[in-house]
């Protein structure tokens, strides 16, 4: 509701202000950082993982021990070419290693050691469709550009205790691989840039390249933003950190262009900095430390010898990646699945987008059309029932227990008209969390439909003779009434009939 | 007892064999040296413990087994700038006094496997900033040739390695070498120094000075036991990825190996305004001395000059960065101070370094500034391909020579009072004259004693040859050690003055 008030709100501002000034134009590029799905970090052999007791996963070279040396993990690099190849970008023969100085207590060694003069990709795009239902009537094509693509290590994390006024460190995340990938400021608003990173997640998760777990911090989001009036050059830019979710992305843009507009219009001007997005508040506000422009004093890192690459063959050695065999294990991508989806299944574009939005959706979906069903009908009831169901529950859907067995059994009884859609979902609330036979339970509960006409014909009569007034009315030709008594006997027999014949058969005992 | 610090790897194991010296005898030698020479400070810290042990162990393979390792049962010291588990590795720094690593560097693991016994860990400039050994926290190593009260200087910064080998506290040593860090000490203390291709020897443990040219060296009595030492050490390391990845072949010194189809070149640019006459002169005597055995032939190696500020870029900015991880934090010192972070950061690197290391840190961070970094470290970067490159042109292009004889030092070694008159900076520029571009080209060379001065002290001279000819450097260094017979440093003069 509020969006869409704020949507008519800006489109009547719009218009308003185009009167007096020419339009506003707004500018988004982003970065995002994908933490790589590896066992051991980028340059050591100390465990990768997620929420790993503190400061236990952390090898003398990710403390910045003197005298420790980086190796460069090979899964790493094969990780990092995969997404440079499903992004269409042009994978480098020879990529370095650069070291990007800064003071932070969760950097020990006092530089990071990234990819900044020679990346191991440029040049490629990402093409997404931007739907937001509520937002969007239909989905449109859109795509970015991406500029480079590097390795770099991931920073530990600090904790700042204000009361004892004390920092604690944690270097389990310290030495992480990351992935930058880097994107041209080529979006418009903060749905595109929303859409952009569903895609982006969908395709990393695709490729088992990063888990996505925006939550986790596998994958951040850095937002650049600007804006400029119809023709004019673009305003100092702004920079978003701290986005976190997908969601969060279109609300931190959407807010920053607002107030950059509001500030610009009210005779301010737009600094250079780093803005942290507050997704409690719904606000961006400056960060503090980042307020000095940094001059991060890059030098080629020295104990790393260019990373090669083999561009042409298929010869792999310890050294030296194939970059065609790594090639040969893109898998589909969600471009390709939502055009099959509307090739194969004749499905909306809209529903193809959600479904594949959602994997473990798009998994059952394909599961559940192994027999043959009407699409349409599977999706709804996957879109719609089984979603609303599992939000009501605040259950991820990917971390949804009901199996493939259990939705089948429940999808053939909705499709044969055995349960209705209310009955559908009652059941759906049973099977959460076990194994229960979805025909069990409506055997059980007695939630079957009764479509025998027998039955359904002496029910009727019940309520003719309940209802003497509505038939009158009826066969006088008021013949409206008919859902009126519909209604009742719906009511009266607990929802379990099979209303498309109950409303046929009752139609036919009044006109007779 | 004196006759033994003068023996050979090989004459101690033929001693061994022959049971009339036995490892813990030799350790408790060298102890015992290393002790009476305390005054000339070539130790920061003595491991007698470590050494006993493993001595103790080298007797028991000593009887068990055959065929012996070369190493087994051998002195050595390693600079205090290589990490020893268990053992605190200082780098002569306030700031890791306190620094007990926990794991080894790989050139120490492979001594010990070798049967190798640590007597200690030797002194250095502090992070091995210096041309002198005199920068170190725990005071300046002294030279033990003609020591009196008016003493000289070891050179550096590998002075403390050098002073224990040429002092007889340890049969080899090793070092570290980034821009004659090893060669200069051993030239001034009249042993041999050698300072290997960058990659042939790993530097994983080494707490580094400048990465792209930092190599550890081999300091020993003779040619022979370099040779020995840097086949135990040499050979590719999964943990230092800049390590040279083929297997290391080892070296073999040949007692008839001919040199009459060599040519070695006389760079003319290392006859530079402050070279000692007497150093020339030795440079010369060596120079006849080959002409008769084979060709000799005047060379040019055009951007000589330049290499030392260039070396001094490079040097500050891999200074300013590989410094930056000492914030107090993970270890090493911390400034009593909690007013924020970055106070503690500023406090501890103030009281932990000294002026020299925070003056190149100043100057690096400076030429890695944004709008400077083209200026300088760039343009440096090129110079440094140029230099390489005019080593690349004497042994491949045409007339080419096979290596290059030079002086290691510009004068005999100076006097303390003289030395330190001058400041680090300007000493570094005079004394890496010759020894600096070899590790601009990541080449090999050996610094080699040839004779006295006429204050009697060590003269020596240094051959260079390209990547990975370590073989024929070494061969060539035996026959040049075979004419000159340079003397054994005659301990008494050490023990008659005191």
């Amino acid at each position: 509701m509020r969006s869409k008030f704020l949507y008519k709100y800006l489109k009547l501002h719009k218009r308003y202000s185009s009167q007096i000034a020419k339009k506003w134009q707004s500018v988004v590029g982003l970065e995002v950082h994908a933490q790589l799905n590896t066992e051991s970090k980028l340059f050591s052999g100390a465990q990768n993982t997620f929420g790993g007791l503190v400061n236990n996963c952390v090898s003398l070279f990710d403390a910045a021990i003197p005298g420790t040396l980086p190796v460069l993990n090979r899964k790493c690099v094969e990780l990092g070419v995969l997404a440079a190849l499903a992004f269409s970008c042009r994978v480098n023969e020879v990529s370095t290693f650069d070291r990007k100085h800064y003071f932070y207590a969760d950097l020990p060694a006092g530089y990071q050691i990234t990819q900044q003069r020679a990346p191991l990709a440029n040049d490629g795009v990402i093409n997404f469709q931007v739907y937001t239902p509520g937002v969007h009537k239909k989905p449109y094509n859109k795509s970015s550009m991406i500029k480079q693509i590097q390795l770099e290590q991931d920073s530990g994390k600090s904790l700042h205790d204000i009361e004892l006024k004390q920092s604690l460190v944690d270097l389990n995340r310290a030495g992480a691989p990351l992935i930058e990938i880097v994107f041209e400021p080529d979006l418009e608003d903060g749905e595109e840039a929303a859409a952009l990173v569903k895609e982006l997640v969908l395709i990393v998760q695709r490729l088992g390249v990063c888990s996505g777990r925006m939550e986790e911090g596998a994958l951040r989001v850095d937002a650049n933003v600007s804006i400029r009036r119809e023709g004019d050059p673009l305003s100092t830019r702004t920079e978003i950190k701290n986005i976190g979710s997908v969601r969060g992305v279109a609300s931190a843009v959407r807010y920053e262009i607002d107030r950059q507009q509001s500030v610009l219009e009210n005779g301010g001007n737009i600094i250079n900095e780093t803005r942290m997005w507050d997704a409690a508040a719904k606000v961006t506000v400056p960060m503090r430390d980042k307020e000095v422009v940094q001059d991060y004093r890059y030098m080629p890192e020295p104990n790393l010898p260019p990373l090669r690459v083999n561009l042409t063959t298929r010869e792999d050695t310890q050294d030296i990646i194939s970059v065609p065999l790594i090639s040969d294990r893109i898998p589909e991508l969600p471009a390709v699945s939502r055009a099959k989806l509307i090739e194969n299944h004749d499905l909306r574009p809209e529903i193809a987008i959600q479904l594949v939005n959602e994997p473990a959706l798009f998994d059952f979906f394909n599961n559940l059309m192994n027999k043959k069903r009407n699409p349409t009908k599977v999706a709804n009831l996957l879109l719609n029932d089984l979603l609303t169901v599992l939000n009501r529950r605040k259950i991820d859907v990917n971390n949804c227990t009901i199996s493939v067995e259990q939705l089948d059994e429940l999808t053939d009884m909705v499709l044969q008209k055995k349960i209705n859609l209310d009955i559908c979902r009652s059941v759906l609330e049973e099977i959460i969390g076990n194994r229960k036979s979805p025909f069990a339970i409506v055997d059980e509960k007695g939630w079957s439909l009764v479509t025998d006409s027998k039955e359904i014909t002496e029910q009727c009569k019940r309520v003719f003779d309940d209802n003497p007034k509505l038939v009158k009315q009826y066969r006088d030709g008021k013949v409206k009434v008919l859902r009126a008594l519909l209604g009742i006997l719906s009511k009266t027999s607990d929802n379990k009939l099979d209303m498309s014949v109950a409303s046929k058969i009752m139609e036919e005992l009044l006109r007779k | 007892m004196n006759k033994l610090s003068s023996y050979s790897i090989r004459d101690i194991h033929k001693a061994y064999r022959d049971k009339t010296l036995n490892p813990r005898c030799l350790i408790d030698q060298c102890l015992d040296r290393a002790n009476k020479t305390k005054e000339l400070n070539a130790f920061i810290t003595l491991t007698p413990q470590v050494a006993h042990e493993q001595s103790l162990r080298c007797q028991e393979r000593l009887q068990s087994s055959k065929k012996l390792n070369l190493l087994e049962g051998i002195s050595v010291c390693l600079k205090d700038n290589f990490c020893t588990e268990n053992i605190r590795t200082t780098c002569a720094s306030n700031m890791l006094k306190n620094f007990t690593p926990t794991y080894n560097a790989t050139i120490y693991s492979k001594l010990m496997m070798a049967g190798a016994c640590l007597v200690g860990k030797t002194n250095l400039d502090e992070f091995a900033m210096g041309s002198g050994t005199v920068d170190s926290i725990y005071g300046p190593s002294r030279n033990p040739w003609c020591y009196n009260d008016n003493w000289r200087i070891a050179g550096g910064s590998s002075g403390g390695s050098a002073v224990a080998v040429s002092s007889g506290s340890s049969v080899v040593a090793i070092g570290s070498d980034t821009g004659g860090s090893t060669r200069n000490p051993a030239a001034l203390c009249g042993i041999v120094g050698l300072k290997p291709t960058y990659g042939l020897v790993s530097r994983y443990g080494l707490i580094p000075l400048v990465n792209s040219m930092d190599v550890p060296g081999v300091f020993a009595k003779n040619v022979d036991d370099a040779a020995i030492t840097l086949n135990c050490i040499a050979g590719p390391d999964d943990l230092d990825s800049t390590t040279i990845k083929s297997a290391f072949k080892p070296i073999s010194i040949k007692e008839d190996f001919d040199i009459s189809n060599l040519n070695i070149g006389i760079p003319k640019e290392y006859h530079c305004k402050d070279m000692s006459i007497e150093v020339i002169e030795c440079w010369q005597f060596v120079t006849d001395l080959l002409e008769k055995l084979c060709k000799v032939s005047c060379v040019s190696l055009p951007h000589t000059s330049v290499s030392i500020a260039v070396y001094s870029i490079l040097n500050q900015c891999e200074v300013a960065s590989n410094m930056s991880r000492y914030d107090g934090l993970e270890y090493g010192l911390r400034a009593k101070t909690n007013y924020s972070t970055e106070e503690l950061y500023a406090t501890t690197r103030s009281q932990g370094f000294n002026n020299v290391v925070r003056s190149r840190i100043f100057g690096g961070n400076y030429f890695l500034l944004r709008q400077n970094y083209e200026k300088y470290f760039l343009k440096a970067q090129k110079l440094r391909r140029l230099i390489s490159d005019d080593f690349e042109n004497v042994f491949n292009g045409d007339n080419k020579v096979d290596l290059l004889l030079t002086p290691t030092t510009l004068s005999d070694a100076p006097l303390y009072s003289d030395f330190t008159a001058k400041n680090n900076r300007d000493q570094c520029a005079l004394q890496d004259y010759c020894t600096q571009p070899a590790n601009m080209a990541g080449i090999p060379a050996i610094s080699i004693p040839v004779k006295l001065s006429k204050n009697k002290l060590p003269l020596s001279l240094q051959l260079m040859g390209p990547a990975l000819s370590e073989e024929l450097l070494l061969n060539v260094a035996k026959k040049i050690e075979a004419l000159v017979n340079f003397p054994v440093l005659e301990f008494n003069q050490y023990l008659n003055k005191n």
